[in-house]
């Protein structure tokens, strides 16, 4: 029996949460080894471990992958949730990396210096709100399926079934226009392996805390 | 016949110009649509030609791609140059996302403040030197073939290639210390597909100037 897969990162969402989501939605159990000190950071790269020296690093199938992208790459592949060609695959990255984009912001708003916070917090709103939330309600009224890419659940509806709860994390009446994507919400939650991931207990990972950004500058070091 | 893809960007490289080498090296010929006025990116927003309100553009194939990765992802799929398994993608998606970080700071350096310039590009250069160049000078030493994955011409080289000289604009000896990389160099410049883009005349652009950034500007009202 194949060994589980192993995801390396320190115990917070960042870059690792949206695989986090990925497997789960998956039904594929994984490890995990928590980075807490520089010096467990110090040992991956010393040991070699860290193509571009640096974390996520997955390993999975005998190899040892890093980079964000190439890895949820590899699992959506992996699990079917790629959509079935080339071209549902090209719709299935469009959306996919304008996730990223907003998820991008999101993920850096708690180390803002506190006097720039109230403004980066409203530029997330609005981008939320008048150019992500738009685009995929927009795709999902243009052909009323229940899953945003050739009716059937991919890694597009995880990744932006993610960031909306981070959205309704930061002001939940956000997606209050949004009403196909609050139902794309709604039923993606519903499905088994998602609905226990969001369970307490499951290994998604809090938004970052006080504590949690502290032990996050000491690791990484910024 | 299908049309030719018809790209929609600055006139610089940008975020496009991975876009063309990729197109250049299959051997592919493109049209390009260049933004100059504001009024031009206005009407393709209204057009609901972008879906994030964003360029760069592809329209080919009966779609209207945006996003970089999710273009250069189809593009390479498309004309064979996404390895031969996934196993061999996956290796190619992790390098070309390293070379991919390491560009990102050479294409965002002209927005920065201008005395920020010298820090800028001596960080680049380090981080290219210390993180970058070596792992890809490991690659082609571990496996001694010419290609960087599966022993055949990928989006890999092409990414290398163009990141390649982008630094050596910046500092022309940056290869100095890594023999492999300057024969992958003088290897992949002369296939021919790469001869033709790199010869004058050709639709690869210029290193950004200030006419660019303010044409940047201009256009997307920043």
């Amino acid at each position: 029996m194949a060994a589980k897969p192993k995801l390396h990162y320190f115990n917070g969402r960042g870059r690792m949460e949206s695989i986090r989501w990925l497997l789960a939605a998956a039904g594929v159990e994984f490890e995990e080894q928590l980075i807490e000190s520089p010096k467990d950071l110090e040992k991956l790269k010393n040991d070699g471990l860290l193509m571009f020296q640096q974390v996520p690093m997955v390993e999975i199938d005998g190899m040892k992958l890093v980079q964000s992208r190439a890895i949820l790459n590899y699992i959506a592949f992996k699990y079917n949730l790629y959509g079935k060609d080339m071209k549902e695959r090209a719709l299935i990255d469009m959306y996919t990396e304008g996730v990223a984009d907003l998820n991008e912001l999101i993920m850096h708003f708690p180390m803002c210096p506190p006097g720039e916070k109230d403004a980066k917090l409203t530029q997330i709103k609005e981008r939320a709100t008048n150019r992500y939330l738009p685009a995929f309600e927009k795709v999902l009224k243009s052909h009323g399926q229940d899953y945003l890419v050739g009716n059937k659940l991919s890694r597009a509806d995880v990744h932006v079934v993610e960031v909306l709860y981070y959205v309704e994390e930061l002001d939940s009446s956000l997606t209050a226009n949004f009403p196909l994507l609050k139902a794309l919400k709604a039923r993606v939650s519903d499905l088994p392996t998602v609905k226990k991931f969001l369970q307490p207990g499951s290994q998604r990972k809090p938004p970052l805390d006080e504590k949690a950004l502290a032990e996050a500058r000491k690791v990484f070091k910024f | 016949m299908a049309a030719k893809p018809k790209l929609y960007y600055f006139r610089g490289r940008g975020r496009m110009e991975s876009i063309r080498w990729l197109l250049a090296a299959a051997g592919v010929e493109f049209d390009e649509v260049f933004l100059e006025k504001k009024e031009q990116f206005e009407k393709l927003e209204k057009d609901g030609r972008l879906l994030f309100g964003q360029v760069p553009l592809v329209e080919m194939d009966g779609m209207m791609l945006t996003q970089t990765r999710a273009i250069l992802s189809y593009l390479a799929a498309k004309y064979n140059l996404y390895g031969k398994d996934l196993k061999e993608r996956v290796r190619i998606d992790m390098y070309v996302d390293g070379t991919m970080d390491l560009m990102m700071m050479i294409m965002l350096t002209p927005f920065k403040p201008p005395e920020e310039k010298e820090e800028n590009l001596a960080l680049i250069v380090k981080k290219a030197k210390a993180r970058y160049l070596p792992v890809f000078e490991k690659i082609l030493k571990d496996h001694g073939e010419d290609f960087l994955v599966g022993n055949k011409f990928s989006w890999a080289d092409v990414q290398l290639i163009e990141a390649i000289l982008m630094m050596e604009e910046i500092n022309a000896s940056i290869l100095s210390d890594f023999p492999l990389l300057k024969a992958f160099k003088t290897r992949i410049s002369s296939i021919p597909t790469i001869k033709k883009f790199l010869q004058p005349g050709s639709q690869r652009k210029q290193p950004p100037d200030q006419h660019y950034v303010d044409t940047v500007k201009h256009v997307l009202q920043l």
